[in-house]
């Protein structure tokens, strides 16, 4: 390793006088500079109390696939290119809002369990964390993640941030709900629940209990601190596996009945529309997906050599099994590495080593989940469900790269 | 108890707590103990659950007393809706299309709408009643719900000029799209 050489008496020299804000250029074999934050102090540890990415950094930011005309009802996209292993930060967790993100007073919010129960209870904040706790690493997907359903409504300059960035991995920290709802006591006819936020759509969605009883968590932190308030601040009911909106943020209340309740949030929106005009209703897990995040279409072109082929994999269903990446559009296939842990219901990163030649390629990826599921095409959903499902696309999808370097979404 | 519970109108004013704990050692009644493990919560009353049990289920449970026609629907929908949906419920980029779309579905462009898709007419009181109008959710009275919900209805052709709508007529009012739907849940979980 070189140890940089000290120009001892020129930073003498420089002292005081007005640095350049970054380091100049290095010429030719000239002896390398001593940067000014060498030769300096930097920040005080009482500048930044609770810490900020650096401010080169300023291009990582939520975005929303396009200009929603109604903001508070809309969705902003996690810059899943510009991240790396499985833990999204809090500030870059993908937002779904129904009615905009509520300001909520933790000492005045309160979950309300009734319905079938035998005592319906009121819990404030300092109940719920009261009880016994779980932490679990665990993804969130918005079911209407991956819009390629429709070939006309695809844009080509879309980056993965666009089609996939409805995606986000975090370590969440609460209750089990099996514990506060025992603390109610679960009538024996009870079968559903509705969860109920406290937001302006008072969001509300019909949950089987058999399906959530062994996975579900009553939420208030989020990678070790409180949740943020786009997250649910400060209860929010979290699904692992379920498609995102069933994980209701602002949880207020709980109601358990003996049949699903029908709300438009499970009928008018988040149905499947198939081609013979019948809708998939109560269709909850995220089934097996995965997309290749480096590269991924950028405006930088790719330069020819080695490049690492990095991507996520996922399923509702359980843990990734394996992921098997392609560099020609699918005509053959080889296994990516899988980072561990792997873990049911969550992020998996996968990684092949590749270099590019610089003729065209083509980059795929197609997961495989722990239930045996294998990752479909696009054209194989499309066979099976037709164009206007809207929800739920986990088909395999295609970065084009052309001889320039240039890396775009193909269908 | 009763004196000291209050209708849940907003959270902060559940400030009166009541422990089980305490409640328990006072009433000696050791065998609830063992059914609510931790004592955690306060008991919530009927009067206190009213403020938040705004549900409406498919055969009508939840709806509230009152009535509202369809002629008063329109009004109400001029004022708080129109703006958003339009003047006829056909939707604007801010908001979607409320009617129209009947027997599209099965088409290459399905029209999803309130009279074409949902499948319940309950569902509509409450959801209007829960997030609408967009600008002051929870803001209409039950009459007024009643009533934009029979205009909506009526602009569908599924109710006529003059109906109206209480919690016995709710109910019974047959989306076209009510068999519409097929659950695929049993395919998860244990």
């Amino acid at each position: 390793m070189k140890i940089p050489k000290r120009g001892i008496g020129r930073r003498g020299l420089l002292a005081g006088a007005v640095l350049p804000v970054t380091a100049p250029p290095v010429a030719e074999n000239a002896e390398l500079a001593t940067p000014p934050w060498t030769r300096s102090q930097g920040a005080s540890v009482l500048e930044s109390p609770y810490g900020r990415p650096s401010p080169f950094e300023g291009r990582v930011i939520r975005r929303p696939r396009g200009n929603p005309p109604v903001p508070t009802a809309a969705s902003a996209n996690t810059p899943l290119q510009d991240l790396h292993g499985i833990i999204v930060p809090n500030g870059l967790h993908y937002i779904r809002d129904h009615a905009g993100t509520p300001t909520i007073d933790p000492d005045q919010h309160r979950l309300l369990v009734h319905g079938e129960v035998e005592r319906p209870l009121l819990f404030s904040m300092d109940d719920i964390t009261r009880f016994p706790s779980v932490s679990r690493i665990h993804f969130l997907e918005c079911s209407g993640n991956t819009p390629l359903w429709q070939a006309e409504q695809v844009n080509p300059r879309w980056t993965v941030q666009d089609t996939h960035g409805l995606l986000s991995c975090a370590e969440w920290t609460g209750v089990p709900l099996a514990t506060v709802l025992a603390e109610a006591g679960v009538k024996p006819g009870a079968t559903w629940m509705l969860a109920e936020g406290a937001d302006g759509a008072a969001m509300t969605r019909s949950i089987p209990l058999a399906a959530v009883m062994d996975r579900a968590i009553l939420a208030y932190a989020q990678n070790g601190e409180r949740m943020r308030p786009e997250q649910g601040y400060p209860l929010r009911l979290f699904l692992p596996g379920f498609e995102g909106n069933t994980s209701v943020k602002w949880l207020r209340r709980l109601k358990l009945a003996d049949a699903p309740f029908e709300t438009r949030e499970e009928t008018s929106k988040y149905t499947g529309l198939l081609p013979d005009g019948s809708a998939r209703q109560f269709v909850f897990i995220m089934e097996v997906k995965s997309v290749i995040t480096h590269p991924s279409p950028s405006p930088t072109a790719l330069r020819p050599g080695f490049r690492e082929i990095s991507g996520l994999a996922w399923s509702g269903n359980g843990r990734i099994t394996g992921v098997e990446v392609s560099t020609d559009g699918g005509g053959t296939w080889q296994s990516a590495v899988l980072q561990t842990p792997v873990l049911p219901q969550c992020l998996t990163r996968f990684r092949l080593p590749w270099t590019w030649s610089g003729g065209p390629a083509r980059l795929l990826s197609r997961a495989t989940d722990d239930t045996g599921a294998v990752q479909p095409t696009r054209d194989a959903l499309i066979a099976a469900r037709g164009t206007n499902s809207d929800y739920h696309f986990n088909g395999i999808v295609k970065w084009q790269v052309d001889a320039s370097g240039q890396v775009q979404l193909a269908l | 108890m009763a004196l000291l519970s209050g209708k849940l109108t907003r959270p902060g004013r559940c400030s009166l707590r009541f422990e089980w704990r305490l409640c328990l050692a006072l009433s000696l009644a050791p065998v609830a103990a063992v059914a609510q493990p931790y004592g955690f919560g306060e008991v919530a009353t009927p009067e206190m659950i009213a403020g938040w049990n705004i549900d409406i289920r498919p055969d009508g449970t939840g709806l509230p007393p009152g009535q509202g026609s369809v002629g008063e629907g329109e009004q109400v929908f001029r004022q708080s809706c129109a703006a958003c949906h339009g003047l006829h419920g056909e939707g604007t980029t801010a908001a979607p299309a409320l009617v129209g779309g009947i027997g599209s579905l099965a088409t290459a462009k399905p029209r999803r709408t309130v009279g074409s898709y949902w499948p319940y007419a309950t569902t509509l009181f409450d959801y209007i009643r829960r997030a609408m109008p967009f600008n002051a959710p929870q803001s209409l009275s039950a009459d007024q719900v009643y009533a934009v919900s029979a205009y909506i209805l009526n602009l569908n052709g599924l109710l006529p000029d003059d109906a109206v709508l209480n919690a016995t007529a709710l109910p019974k009012v047959v989306m076209p799209n009510r068999g519409g739907f097929r659950s695929v849940y049993q395919s998860v979980g244990p």
